[in-house]
């Protein structure tokens, strides 16, 4: 089985971003960047599939500004076997990206897609969605569990009420939801050894795709500011406090 | 403008995301009609019939809706999609699968979890965890949009007058099958529509002392909510989460205990609007969204608190 992991370079989650002054954007000048930390659970339970012996490479792929390559080692060091860069200075939004993942998935012929739920930093939750509407294939999303049974993936997904499972048939469209795995960190000879493993570079215009976005963002705010609340110094100012505002009682 | 929705229901009762997800699809088109899919599911349509400002109830019935999968909805939707200008879904798990898909068909960019209806083709969405609050506009024909439930009123669940219409159901897609559903059954109410919500952190340090969480719910007639550190931790089940990854909440009361107050926590819970605080470090950040904060230990606060609620309920009653 040959996987495709999609990777998205983003501001690190620990850190808080910035608003530019004028509202026109996030200032993400000198921002720590990491792996969407869904993607890097991608790329673990990819790589654990390979070791298992269920699959036989694991190919990550990022799109974005030339230095998604950094991503892209960091998921090479991890364990996967070869990477793809799909360079662009446009913030290129899920469906386009889900447009130049099909143009891959195409020429690579996967038989797995495993991506993130979610790119933390637009939370848009729709490019896997949208990658199997475009392949036609199925999609298992949010998931907590995969296994593939006689040709299918049974997947474990994390849902409103609980935990649902489904089989979808093969190649899927498979995302990956914070409980699936604990991803490993890189060891240092790991990491010398990915300096080495092959990059293909590409453009949006080589997968015959204008990566233009279709959303127009035209304002950036702070949210709205909750006011100051007091503490109180005993369960009992708590309670009177919750029985002034009639909550309880 | 008109906008179809398309409704979250269990088979026996429509999910309230759906009545807040109809009021967005009203502040942008005219003419709003909802989509009832699933397997004799006529009573759910029935009920839908009552929702203030819906015209007309599309009723899809088969056997494979019974349970089914973002494939099948979505060979559905877009069957029935004609020339709604706007397809609409609660930002629930249901709505987030569903819709993306739908939208990348009709090759609409997708807005998910609008909070906001600002012109028929102008929305307002959180980004970065909550941290930011974006404007955001769409060139595209028509729409596709998931809603965040706990942003919009709900549409009042009685008093309309829909008709219903009954609509053909494509094949099955035979692309994926339901197997089964792990839910632990509860009598309390449902997290993401509660009055009040008590939430447990890492903090309250295993499943067993979670029954003190409980315990605190029960007497507040609350649903239980957890951070993700308590879920990963194994104290809680994953459909408790609150978080920019897991529900987002918005009660009236929201007591969280043992929880440090991370972002992506805040994200799920800052619009409650009474937030109660009870953690041992006084530098939680926490205690920057908390209306009352207490800066206590929580095994010596919430028995307390419990003991206290009791008494005041009591005294209520008698
Ligand atoms: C991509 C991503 C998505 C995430 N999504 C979510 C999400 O949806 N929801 C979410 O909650 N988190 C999410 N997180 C995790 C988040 O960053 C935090 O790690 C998490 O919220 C911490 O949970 P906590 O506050 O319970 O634990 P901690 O941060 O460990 O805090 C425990 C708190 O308990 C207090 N405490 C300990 N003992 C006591 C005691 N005896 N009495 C009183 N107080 C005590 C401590 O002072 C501390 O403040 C996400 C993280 C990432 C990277
Ligand atoms: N620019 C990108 N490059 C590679 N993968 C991406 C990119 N954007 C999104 N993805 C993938 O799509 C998932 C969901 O992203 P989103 O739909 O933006 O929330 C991410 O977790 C990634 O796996």
């Amino acid at each position: 089985m040959k996987i495709l992991v999609p990777v998205k370079r983003v501001v690190d989650p620990n850190v808080k971003v910035r608003i530019r002054a004028d509202g026109s954007g996030v200032d993400l000048t000198n921002l720590k960047m990491a792996m969407n930390p869904f993607d890097e659970i991608a790329v673990e339970e990819a790589i654990r599939m390979k070791e298992r012996g269920l699959a036989r490479e694991v190919v990550a792929v990022s799109i974005g500004e030339p230095r998604v390559l950094e991503t892209l080692r960091t998921a090479l060091a991890m364990g996967a076997d070869r990477a793809i860069a799909v360079e662009t200075e446009v913030a290129v939004q899920p469906l386009e990206v889900a447009k130049m993942l099909k143009a891959i998935v195409e020429r690579e012929q996967p038989d797995l897609v495993i991506m993130g739920k979610q790119a933390v930093d637009d939370d848009s939750n729709q490019t896997g969605q949208m990658l199997a509407a475009l392949l036609g294939w199925a999609q298992a999303t949010f998931a907590s569990r995969i296994e593939i049974v006689d040709g299918e993936a049974e997947v474990a997904r994390e849902v409103d009420e609980g935990i649902e499972v489904i089989r979808v048939k093969l190649p899927a469209v498979i995302t990956t939801d914070l409980r699936l795995n604990e991803p490993r960190y890189a060891s240092l000879p790991n990491i010398m050894k990915a300096k080495r493993k092959p990059v293909d570079r590409l453009t949006p215009a080589d997968l015959g795709v204008d990566p233009s976005p279709r959303l127009i963002y035209t304002r950036f705010e702070e949210p709205p500011r909750r006011e100051a609340g007091i503490r109180v110094e005993s369960v009992d100012e708590l309670v009177e406090k919750l029985v002034e505002k009639g909550v309880i009682g | 403008m008109s906008a179809l929705v398309v409704a979250q229901h269990d088979h026996a009762r429509l999910d309230p995301a759906t009545l807040a997800t109809v009021t967005a699809a009203r502040a942008l088109a005219e003419e709003v009609d909802l989509l009832v899919a699933g397997h004799e599911v006529r009573p759910v349509a029935e009920e839908a019939v009552g929702i203030a400002g819906v015209r007309r109830v599309l009723l899809a019935e088969a056997e494979h809706l019974a349970q089914p999968v973002a494939e099948d909805l979505c060979e559905l939707v877009l069957a029935v999609a004609g020339d709604y200008e706007a397809l609409l879904a609660p930002a629930t798990t249901f709505g987030k699968n569903l819709m993306p898909r739908v939208a990348a068909r009709l090759d609409v960019a997708q807005i998910s979890d609008i909070v906001a209806v600002l012109a028929p083709d102008t929305f307002q969405r959180y980004i970065y965890a909550g941290n930011v609050l974006t404007t955001v506009h769409t060139r595209d024909a028509r729409r596709v949009l998931t809603v965040r439930a706990t942003a919009f009123e709900k549409a009042q669940a009685q008093g309309g007058a829909a008709e219903i219409v009954t609509v053909a159901v494509p094949p099955a897609t035979g692309l994926a099958r339901f197997v089964r559903r792990e839910v632990h059954a509860s009598e309390r109410p449902e997290l993401t529509s509660a009055r009040i919500v008590v939430s447990g952190g890492r903090g309250v340090g295993s499943k067993e002392n979670f029954q003190l969480i409980e315990r605190l719910a029960d007497v507040l007639g609350a649903a239980i909510g957890a951070s993700r550190a308590a879920v990963d931790a194994g104290f809680a089940p994953n459909d408790w989460q609150v978080g920019q990854t897991g529900k987002i909440v918005a009660p009236e009361l929201y007591v969280a205990v043992g929880i440090s107050g991370a972002i992506q926590h805040l994200a799920g819970m800052k619009d409650s609007k009474i937030i109660v605080a009870i953690n041992k470090d006084p530098e939680a950040p926490i205690f920057e969204v908390a209306d009352y904060g207490l800066v206590a230990d929580l095994f010596k606060a919430v028995p307390e608190l419990i003991e206290k609620i009791e008494k005041v309920k009591r005294e209520r009653a008698a």
